[in-house]
């Protein structure tokens, strides 16, 4: 047994999970558990404070922030289905907790928190057997799970542990989708055109399914898929892998 | 005071609506980002790169008052006169009494965003004064009587063809061409005519050495090097921020900007102007100005948090990888500095009252983060602005303008209730049983359904799914 191998994690399902795709989380937790690891799901939880901390209202993002912070209360690390919530747990809790008592738990906590498949790939390394027929994907790579968690290859180094599936790379892989949270509302028109952009790039690949780490692109997406009736589905990487490995090791 | 709002969504939308635009601009940023990225190839050199230039630009800033002392000293030493100005007005006024004094009729210009802050041309042309832009880019939008729309390449929302049909309309001896290099010696030989007979030479700064008084001008078309030596007076001028503590400071600075803005690893031409025309020389002006502009600097400046907007060295870089300035292009924001820096600096230097909405056109995807060559936290500063825009308070200028009683009332309410797992249970209860019933002309559902189907709510949480499959709760 590894020794620096956790055997225990905090899994936060964050709150588009929770009301939009709680099918993802509950992928993302039997991910891990048939792993051998004890997933614990503090019942408390809610929401990271993005929304508020990005729309100029700190002080509300920390009330919240700060009723999460008080469910970790044990070492060990918090995996989140999420690059864009886990970044802003990561990068944007210590500051947010600047000068508050908890400022150092916070970032202690913010240190030990990862995306799901940057567990998966990098602290776990599951080796994945795929079980379903051939297919051919699309990866969608969130802004955040890029740029503020560092997250670029794990999740298309998984995907292409799947034998049966043929990962076709986006042109703009890179490239916002254009959800942004609440700039999808403020600048409807604006959004409207990249995740238009998003969805030609995807067709273009020919891929059956886009899969992405991030609920909020995916429902940008997937809305835009089926606006469009668009034959391609967007997908939460954790359900796509569940269902590729049929749910067993 | 929604009057004086800058109406940045009416603008976008009609960009929008522009077939041409979006294809030029798509293409055009396209090009650059990959050029860009050719020349910063190498991962580790990239990264000691860019701590380097941003460890020069931290450096200045940390002493900026100090080295602006020092600049202006050696410069007065060198034969360079300096002035100094608090607000557009005050360095228009300054450019027109040197103007005056001379009896200038005709001015040549280079490139320079900080004569576009000022609104120069059209305030010259109010008295009389001929001003005419001598960059390739510049002097197309001229022509056009439009602002720039990139602050590297201001003509790049044209496509060829609308260059070759604007020559054709507003250059006598033009006849039509779809040729670049015919077009491009149309406008070098009517611009010759005017470097000759030119009274004044204007110029912007990249750098501004405070050691040895130097100002550096960097350039591809040579017509820097017309403007700063040929005609008899040359005025440069320089927001306060663009000064450097060495001599050694520049080449980092200016391979970065280089680089970034235009994928050279240097420019064809790279200007050192330290005096005027000596006595024996044979030319280089009689006379040099630097005209030194504040217009709000020294208020971002005052902010250890906002003080970092000034970091920037102007590559233009962040507007390349911009997906929002991609999608709308630079007119669209209204405002002489576009894109990314332009939605962290406009606001800070024309208030939040005027461009509350500029901190807001962002889906804050970081692009621009990860290739500033100077590492500003863009987003970092522009989700600090959001915070001022909602918050009264003496950082920024009208901080507090944009300050809603009742989207501040939706986020109290959307705090009390995320942070108590009871309520947050009965909240998401509700909207599992009832939420997918919302009509999809509810506000904010309608922005979100002009595109996209309405979300769909599971029915039930991942709460629930946890809790029915004993998943422990600590």
């Amino acid at each position: 047994m590894d020794a620096t191998r956790p055997t225990t994690v905090y899994f936060f399902g964050t709150c588009l999970v929770d009301l939009f795709y709680p099918q993802a989380g509950m992928a993302g937790i039997e991910l891990l558990q048939r792993e051998g690891i004890r997933v614990v799901f503090p019942q408390g939880q809610s929401c990271c404070g993005q929304p508020a901390y990005n729309s100029g209202y700190k002080d509300e993002a920390l009330k919240v922030a700060r009723a999460q912070l008080a469910l970790f209360t044990e070492d060990w690390p918090v995996v989140v289905p999420s690059g864009s919530c886990a970044g802003m747990m990561k990068t944007h809790w210590p500051d947010l907790f600047k000068g508050t008592p908890e400022e150092a738990r916070a970032t202690a906590v913010a240190g030990r928190v990862f995306e799901l498949t940057q567990f998966l790939a990098n602290v776990l390394k599951v080796r994945l057997e795929d079980k379903g027929e051939p297919v051919r994907v699309t990866w969608h790579a969130s802004c955040h799970a890029q740029r503020e968690m560092g997250v670029t290859d794990e999740p298309k180094a998984l995907l292409r542990q799947l034998a049966n599936v043929e990962l076709v790379e986006l042109k703009r892989e890179k490239e916002c989708c254009g959800f942004g949270g609440t700039f999808a509302v403020r600048h409807p028109e604006i959004s409207a055109a990249m995740v238009e952009d998003k969805v030609a790039d995807i067709e273009g690949t020919g891929a059956k399914a886009v899969v992405s780490g991030d609920c909020g692109c995916l429902m940008n997406i997937n809305g835009a898929l089926e606006a469009g009736r668009k034959p391609v589905q967007g997908k939460h990487i954790a359900e796509f892998l569940l269902e590729r490995t049929h749910g067993t090791r | 005071m929604a009057h004086a709002e800058i109406d940045f969504g009416k603008a976008s939308r009609a960009a929008l609506q522009d077939p041409q635009l979006r294809a030029n601009f798509r293409r055009a940023m396209d090009g650059l980002m990959s050029k860009r990225a050719a020349q910063f190839a190498d991962s580790a050199e990239w990264h000691s790169m860019r701590a380097l230039g941003a460890s020069v630009r931290l450096r200045a800033l940390s002493k900026l008052p100090e080295l602006l002392e020092k600049l202006e000293e050696n410069c007065t030493r060198n034969g360079i006169t300096v002035h100094w100005a608090s607000t557009t007005d005050e360095a228009n006024a300054i450019v027109l009494e040197i103007m005056l004094r001379v009896n200038a009729k005709l001015a040549v210009k280079g490139k320079s965003m900080v004569s576009e802050e000022m609104h120069l041309n059209a305030f010259l042309e109010k008295h009389g004064i001929e001003a005419i832009e001598a960059d390739l880019g510049e002097y197309i939008i001229q022509l056009d009587h439009e602002m720039p729309s990139h602050i590297i390449m201001p003509a790049i929302h044209k496509n060829t063809k609308q260059i070759a049909q604007l020559f054709r309309d507003k250059i006598k001896e033009a006849e039509y061409t779809e040729d670049v290099d015919q077009l491009t010696g149309l406008a070098r030989r009517v611009l010759r005519k005017k470097f000759m007979n030119a009274d004044v030479g204007i110029s912007g700064v990249n750098a501004a050495v405070a050691e040895t008084g130097t100002l550096c001008l960097v350039e591809n078309e040579g017509n820097g090097r017309m403007v700063t030596t040929v005609p008899p007076v040359h005025i440069a001028v320089m927001g306060l921020e663009k000064v450097v503590e060495k001599l050694e400071d520049v080449p980092p600075v200016l391979s970065l900007l280089t680089r970034s803005a235009t994928a050279q690893p240097i420019t064809t031409y790279v200007n050192m102007i330290t005096s005027p025309r000596k006595d024996g020389e044979k030319d280089g002006p009689r006379e040099i100005h630097l005209v030194i502009l504040d217009n709000g600097r020294s208020k971002i400046y005052a902010d250890e948090e906002l003080r970092h907007t000034l970091r920037c060295i102007r590559c233009g870089a962040c507007m390349n990888h911009c997906p929002v300035y991609t999608r709308v292009g630079g007119h669209a924001y209204q405002a002489p500095y576009p894109g990314p820096i332009g939605k962290i600096l406009v606001p800070q230097m024309e208030g939040l009252d005027k461009r509350g909405a500029m901190p807001h056109a962002c889906t804050m995807c970081n692009a621009c983060v990860e290739i500033c060559p100077v590492q500003i936290p863009i987003a970092g500063l522009m989700n600090r602005l959001r915070e001022e825009a909602v918050h009264p308070g003496p950082a920024v200028k009208d901080a507090g303008a944009q300050a809603s009683k009742a989207e501040a009332l939706v986020w109290k309410g959307w705090a009390a209730t995320f942070s108590s797992p009871t309520a947050y249970r009965m909240a998401t209860t509700v909207l599992s049983a009832v939420g997918n019933a919302a009509p999809a002309s509810l506000p904010l559902l309608k922005e979100w359904t002009s595109v996209r189907a309405k979300p769909r709510f599971a029915g039930r949480t991942l709460h629930d799914l946890a809790r029915d499959r004993g998943i422990p709760d600590v």
